[in-house]
This record gives C-alpha cells, sequence and structure tokens, in this order.
C-alpha cells in the first residue's frame, strides 16, 4: 500500500525515458483537449449552436477573471492562463473516474507546471518592458533586497507545486482510508470533496500563476510612473 | 527497549503531534482571514469579487502550510531517510 500511495507505476520505458501512469494520462488528456477544441473551433458561427455557445460562455468567464486582474494584457495572457486552468480541471477530475489516477497526485507532473509558470513569469515581464526594465525590479526599493528577492522567487514556485501536489495526493489518501475503514458506500462523502477540492485547486492555481505574472508586468509599470511623476 | 522500537515509537509520536500542531494552527489562521473578510465584505458588499480573490489566495497560502506538514508526515512514516542508518 505504502508503494501505491506515494510512487507510479510505470507501463513502459523508451530509453532512459519512463512512461508512468501520470505522464500517460496526462498526455492522453492533452490530445483529447486539442482535439476538443479543434473540433469546437472547426465552424464557428454567427448564430452560434449549443456546443459553441457553451464554449463561449467558458472562455467568457476565464477572460472576465483575467481581466479583473490585468486589464490591459488580458489578451496576452489568456492563453497560458485558461490553457493551466483548463488542463488542471480536467485533470483534477480524471482521478474521479476509476482505475484512473489524478496526473497532479504526481510531483512531476505538477512541478512541470511550476516550472512553465516560473519561465512564462520572467517571459511576460521582460516581453512587456524590455530585459533592461525588468531585471531592474529586482534592485528595488533596496539592492540590499535582492537576495530576497531571488529566494522568493525560487520558493514560491517549488510552494507551487507542492501544494497541487499535496492537495491532491492527500485527498485521494483519506478516501483511501475511509475506504478501508469504512468500506461501502463511506467514501462517497469524500468523493463530493474531491470534486470541489479539484475545482477549487485548478482556480488557485491558475489564480496565483496570473498573480504572479501581473506582478512581474506591474511592478514595472507603477515603478515607472512614479518616475515619470518624479521627474 | 531496542533501538528499532524506540525509533518506530518516536517517528509515530513525533508525525501525531506534527500533523495535529500543523492542523491546528492554520485553522486558527484560515478562521482569522476568513472573520476578516467577512467584516469586509460586510462594511463594503460592492467589493466582493476583489475580497473574495485576495481571500482564496490567502487561504490557498495558508492551506500550503498545512500541506507542507503533511508531506513531512508521510515522509517520516513512509520513507525515513534516517532508516538506513539504523539497518545497516
Amino acid at each position: 500500500m505504502q508503494e501505491a500511495l506515494l510512487t507510479q507505476t510505470i507501463y513502459f520505458e523508451i530509453g532512459p525515458l519512463a512512461f508512468s501512469q501520470s505522464l500517460v494520462t496526462s498526455l492522453t488528456l492533452t490530445i483529447l483537449l486539442v482535439l476538443l477544441a479543434a473540433s469546437l473551433t472547426h465552424h464557428l458561427l454567427i448564430t452560434p449552436t449549443k456546443l459553441q455557445s457553451m464554449a463561449e460562455a467558458i472562455m467568457g468567464v476565464i477572460e472576465n477573471a483575467i481581466n479583473e486582474v490585468l486589464p490591459q494584457y488580458s489578451r496576452q495572457v489568456l492563453p497560458f492562463i485558461a490553457t493551466l486552468w483548463l488542463f488542471l480541471l480536467f485533470a483534477n477530475l480524471v482521478g474521479l473516474i476509476p482505475g484512473l489516477q489524478s496526473p497532479t497526485r504526481d510531483l512531476s507532473i505538477t512541478a512541470a507546471l511550476a516550472i512553465l509558470v516560473f519561465f512564462s513569469v520572467h517571459w511576460f515581464g521582460i516581453r512587456s518592458q524590455g530585459l533592461a526594465n525588468y531585471l531592474r525590479h529586482y534592485l528595488k526599493p533596496n539592492p540590499l533586497l535582492l537576495p530576497f528577492h531571488l529566494i522568493s522567487e525560487f520558493t514560491r514556485t517549488v510552494a507551487l507545486a507542492i501544494r497541487l501536489f499535496g492537495n491532491m495526493m492527500s485527498l485521494e489518501i483519506a478516501a483511501l482510508l475511509v475506504l478501508l475503514v469504512a468500506g461501502f458506500l463511506a467514501p462517497i462523502p469524500i468523493l463530493m470533496l474531491h470534486i470541489i477540492e479539484a475545482l477549487v485547486q485548478a482556480y488557485i492555481f491558475g489564480m496565483l500563476a496570473l498573480v504572479y505574472v501581473a506582478g512581474s508586468i506591474q511592478s514595472q509599470i507603477i515603478s515607472r510612473k512614479h518616475s515619470m511623476t518624479r521627474a | 527497549m531496542s533501538d528499532m522500537s524506540f525509533f518506530v515509537t518516536s517517528s509515530t509520536v513525533a508525525a501525531l503531534a506534527a500533523i495535529a500542531f500543523g492542523v491546528m494552527i492554520p485553522a486558527l489562521a484560515m478562521g482569522w482571514s476568513i472573520s476578516k473578510a467577512m467584516e469586509a465584505l460586510s462594511r463594503q458588499p460592492e467589493a466582493e469579487k476583489a475580497i473574495t480573490r485576495s481571500l482564496f489566495i490567502g487561504l490557498a497560502m495558508i492551506e500550503s502550510l498545512a500541506i507542507y506538514v503533511l508531506v513531512i508526515v508521510l515522509i517520516v512514516l513512509f520513507r525515513n531517510p534516517l532508516l538506513e542508518y539504523l539497518l545497516n
């Protein structure tokens, strides 16, 4: 049981690359989501069909949520954040299907997503204001704070990965333990909690990524405004 | 008491104490922040979206502390790296 709790079953290996269950699940999920998106956007109509208006409603909600945090740059960051949200939503919920595991209960998958967030924070920051301006914000308000800036960059990425992994893993362990103790029908409330938690964790991961990106873009805008008013 | 049974007892006690405190204190912090958010909400209901968003982010931050404790407790219980010294 311990083995099943903390490690992943490996399906097959190609050279040094081991295809674990979580990797296969998330790859399949990615392909399915891409196919779904392609089929939904294939024939866009002025008077939408039911499916199209459903997809438009989902995108509208996501766009509104991004607009509230980052109004000027919402078009730029929308693809990344919306992809994170949709992928995490499905990845968290896949664990409810019998025989499948959430890919997000594997630390490798969440770490990969957190690394993506780490790089995209710098990418959006540099893209909005240029490299020199972006690097300068590490020296503000005082060059003494540079180590703290660097530590916070590192720890928040680790925290992002561990948070999602720990939440999903602990939920599955809780369901498993209740099943061992009580058996028939008793784990169903825990599974309902699983649905809520999957939604909340997907929301939080995407929202934190959005807030970090917004921080890297806006720190320079604010400091630029500040220097303009002073000049 | 042999080394092994002392190790098992102490790691179990330590894990239980850690998870107890690691749940208690973040729970207090979460309750505190939720009550403050409710106060803010009753004072300014029109700022509901901004309050909810920052409340959720803050709760996630606090919750991750409890999750760190859980991860460390699981490591101590199932994958204790110090066990090697005892077994060799």
